[in-house]
């Protein structure tokens, strides 16, 4: 793959890890890390591995987001 | 230990692994190299037992054992996460009265949901079928099933999501997968003497019906992860949604 | 260009142990948590790759001996994926009955061990 694409997906990662980390409030950090999974999913491609990039976009755009929001009610106690 | 402690320690500590991190990855072969020793076998051992998808061939074939080990994880946390999340006395008082939680969607998000239940189940079945010839697997194929049966939940019918799925039904399926997966190794040690060994023949190259029983530790491992998945968010959304208020909670 | 995806993988480790570090809420803790987690993903998968070298799959149009990337760090990193998601629900189920028994998640006031 050529070496511009990674160049730019492995910044990009590395930016949207940070955005996350650097996001205070966990509800915004559920969608946060939707998109980091997706860029990453991307990295993994590029890296020519694409059963690993199937892997987490299944896990990290739908099961850990949805459950993170899960959590966030249930200890909010389900105040809108 | 206060914040200002927290940080400074942190900010050694991070500047003492960044400076061994730096001198160990200067000393490693360039990124892109030509030189991978392990890549070289596993392609002529995978290749040897039929199977096209190499990255199969060392989960369930070369490496079985390692994947019995993280299916085990797996396994063992989802019973960590269903027993920490199981209600409390003054919770279980409140089950009966909040079953009505139908959220208010769109129409047309809700036709979405209704026709992309069965394309995103169909599709999880054919990525754990064909997990030995084209990228994927149990692994991947059961956790596209569970979040499948999910999109019923996005359509706002959360009730029919909880009528579909039977909790203890699911949990029997899990252990169901695990001890497939055990007893397949078992059958290897069986036939020819070596735990998790590949003894079904082999078949030709790129047909389905091919490279040995990887085919059935993918159906294992498929049944295991996606009754597990369902299990864990089935515990997930009766404390979020069926059991409401947590009255004591401060953010 | 020789070391560079390392560092990103480095710079993802200590940014999720950096965000660990100064959350207020063990949620945020968690999901820091899985952005380190994603730092090896990426460190093994650049272990293993290889320049002009394509998808460790044969099918019709890859014949079975070219030249392709690392497959074993891809069979650790795929199992690695799902099994971490789990273990991240495990915490996050944790953090429940923390709110549930003391009334708060943040780590500053969860000080005490109450018996």
């Amino acid at each position: 793959m050529n070496d511009v694409v990674l160049i730019v997906l492995l910044t990009l990662v590395g930016a949207a890890g940070t955005a996350v980390v650097m996001t205070n409030s966990p509800e915004r950090q559920a969608v946060t890390l939707g998109m980091f999974g997706v860029l990453l999913s991307l990295l993994f491609l590029a890296l020519q591995a694409p059963d690993v990039a199937l892997s987490q976009l299944a896990v990290g755009t739908a099961f850990v987001p949805l459950m993170v929001m899960l959590t966030i009610r249930k200890i909010r106690g389900g105040r809108q | 230990m206060n914040r200002s402690t927290r940080y400074v320690l942190f900010f050694t500590g991070g500047a003492l692994i960044a400076v061994l991190y730096v001198w160990g990855v200067v000393g490693m072969p360039s990124f892109g190299s030509h030189d991978h020793p392990y890549r070289d076998r596993a392609v002529h051992a995978s290749v040897a037992h039929a199977t096209p998808n190499v990255v199969s061939s060392v989960n369930f074939d070369q490496r079985g054992f390692d994947t019995l080990g993280e299916e085990t994880i797996f396994f063992a946390s989802v019973v960590g996460a269903a027993a920490l999340l199981r209600p409390s006395k003054e919770e279980r008082e409140q089950h009966a009265a909040n079953r009505d939680n139908l959220l208010q969607v769109l129409a047309s998000t809700r036709l979405l949901g209704y026709v992309l239940l069965p394309l995103t189940l169909l599709v999880g079945f054919d990525v754990v079928a064909h997990g030995h010839l084209t990228p994927g697997g149990g692994f991947q194929g059961g956790v596209v099933l569970a979040t499948g049966l999910h999109v019923l939940y996005v359509a706002g019918r959360y009730d029919a999501l909880d009528r579909l799925r039977p909790v203890t039904v699911f949990e029997h399926g899990e252990v169901t997968g695990a001890l497939a997966f055990v007893g397949l190794g078992f059958a290897g040690l069986a036939v020819s003497g070596s735990f998790l060994a590949n003894v079904i023949p082999f078949g030709t190259f790129g047909s389905f019906l091919s490279a040995g029983t990887i085919d059935l530790f993918n159906f294992a491992v498929g049944i295991e992860i996606s009754c597990g998945v369902v299990v864990l968010l089935a515990h997930f959304f009766e404390q979020a949604i069926v059991l409401r208020g947590n009255p004591q909670a401060r953010s | 260009m020789s070391y560079y995806p390392y560092f990103v993988a480095g710079w993802l480790l200590l940014a999720g142990c950096f965000g660990i570090v100064r959350s207020r809420n063990l949620v945020h803790a968690v999901v820091s948590l899985a952005i380190a987690q994603a730092g090896t993903y990426v460190l093994l998968l650049s272990v293993g790759y290889q320049r002009k070298a394509t998808a460790p799959v044969f099918g019709s149009t890859t014949k079975p001996n070219t030249n392709v990337v690392d497959p074993v760090v891809q069979a650790l990193t795929l199992t690695d994926i799902v099994v971490s998601a789990t273990v991240t629900a495990l915490l996050l189920a944790l953090a429940i009955q923390i709110s549930k028994r003391h009334g708060t998640v943040d780590p500053d006031e969860l000080s005490a061990l109450e018996g």
